[in-house]
């Protein structure tokens, strides 16, 4: 059997994005099980980012497992210039499973052909980062009973959110949804996206503003506006504080509707949204664990 | 038929017995096509080309002639990326036996560089491997960062 490698979110067929959300289900049930015991699994940060790691190491701990690796590659051999080809194949014959975060992209579609175990892709650059794709997945789901005839707004960064063009590609392969993109002219959804909806038959909205627009919407996914995507300061100084979620703008959407957000937000959701029980991105990233811990087991073949 | 064209033919074949004659390739891109090709690393007395043969018929363009080497289309179809337009006649005993255009793969692996700075093929000894998703115009997928590669930001490795 070849190895089960989760490198980018087009890797799983939609019988197995149900599979994932099935196994999320049971694992929010009963957390703590001993499918990994025994198991040593490898936690290779390049990067820092604390709170995907902890979501992961608190996954595997919850599954049993052990954990090995390192946050920061500053404090670890890579910092001596060893290469990414050397790390894995030393590591793969350690542990029984990699999860890796690099700032190179198709550093983890590179690891995965390097390595004689399974790898969980945990960020690669601006590419990829199916974990988190998956585990919003999983929030609309739980939230929403399914994943079919969905009406999804899309808020902030769209040209280079990477969760932004993961979730549309995955959302895409169910029944029937509808997409309402909302962003500022230098942050716009990018053309070979809009391309693949139409080719689809996929119905799709553009506004160049975040007014009380969102009264159809099932989910509003709310985004960072980051300043170093803008060339011009003053432009994103206009754009700033022009799409913001404010809890006023929450009175006339449906009942059912739930705000997503990756995490961390800057300025993008005003604070009393988060009293709103429409608000979901802390649940959202409760839900990562469960995710996680789905994802963890399907790679390893163990559900 | 006019004269020029008739003195290019004539080129093209005349003291060739056995081998290949590519023609139709970008003067530009005609060292890169001998590189791709290995022809640099066989005797020099094998190979010949020409540059810029001008004519109004047909332009600009280079042609390469090599004694007795003949190429599987799985090797020749790798200059299709520079050379998309380029013709093989086969030679066998001072006769064109074959006619052959050259075809871009489905696949490219090596050869070209993946534009994106930040993908991993530019940071550690890897051979790209490209999709091609578009061949007219080229627009290549990188299997690992997922980009894509077009036509105007394509360099060679
Ligand atoms: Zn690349």
């Amino acid at each position: 059997m070849s190895k089960r490698d989760l490198i980018s979110i087009m890797d799983y067929t939609k019988e197995e994005y149900l599979r994932i959300m099935e196994l999320a289900a049971e694992f929010e049930k009963n957390p703590n099980q001993d499918l990994l015991k025994g198991k040593v699994v490898a936690t290779l940060f390049f990067e820092p980012s604390t709170r995907t790691r902890l979501s992961f190491e608190t996954a595997i701990n919850r599954l049993g497992g052990k954990v090995i690796g390192f946050s920061d590659s500053n404090n670890s051999s890579v910092s001596k210039g060893e290469t990414l080809y050397d790390t894995i194949k030393i590591v793969s014959n350690y542990a029984d499973l990699i999860i890796i975060r690099h700032p190179l992209e198709g550093s983890a579609r590179y690891a995965a052909e390097i390595s004689s175990v399974p790898v969980i892709n945990a960020g690669d650059g601006a590419n990829q980062h199916p974990s988190q794709t998956l585990l919003d997945m999983y929030s609309i789901k739980k939230t929403q009973g399914t994943l079919d005839n969905l009406n999804i707004f899309m808020v902030g960064d769209l040209k280079y959110g990477r969760t932004v063009h993961s979730l549309l590609m995955a959302i895409s392969q169910f029944e029937n949804p509808i997409f309402n993109f909302i962003a500022p002219e230098e942050l716009q959804i990018p053309k070979e996206y809009k391309i693949y909806l139409k080719e689809k038959g996929i119905r799709f909205f553009e506004h160049p503003e975040f007014t009380d627009i969102i009264s159809e919407a099932d989910i509003v996914y709310m985004t960072r506006v980051q300043k170093e995507r803008f060339s011009d300061p003053i432009e994103y100084e206009n754009v700033k504080n022009v799409f913001i979620l404010k809890n006023k703008m929450l009175e006339k959407t449906k009942p059912n509707m739930r705000i997503l957000h990756p995490l961390p937000r800057i300025n993008e959701i005003s604070r009393d949204v988060d009293q709103n029980k429409k608000a979901y991105y802390f649940q959202q990233a409760h839900n990562g664990i469960f995710a996680r811990e789905a994802i963890i087991a399907h790679t390893l073949g163990l559900d | 038929m006019n004269d020029s064209e008739k003195n290019l033919k004539k080129l093209k074949v005349s003291a060739l017995k056995n081998g290949t004659v590519i023609d139709h390739i970008p003067p530009q891109n005609l060292f890169k096509v001998i590189s791709i090709l290995g022809l640099d690393k066989i005797r020099e007395d094998m190979i010949t080309f020409g540059m810029n043969l001008d004519s109004k018929a047909m332009g600009s363009k280079a042609l390469i002639k090599i004694s007795n080497k003949y190429f599987e289309d799985d090797d020749i179809n790798r200059i299709a990326l520079i050379a998309p337009n380029a013709k093989l006649n086969i030679i066998k005993d001072y006769k064109v036996v074959e006619k052959k255009e050259v075809q871009v793969p489905d696949e490219v692996i090596g050869i070209v560089k993946c534009f994106n700075p930040k993908c991993i093929t530019n940071h550690e000894d890897i051979s790209t491997s490209f999709k091609v998703i578009n061949k007219d115009p080229l627009e290549l997928k990188c299997k690992y960062c997922e980009k894509i590669t077009n036509k105007d930001q394509m360099f060679l490795k």
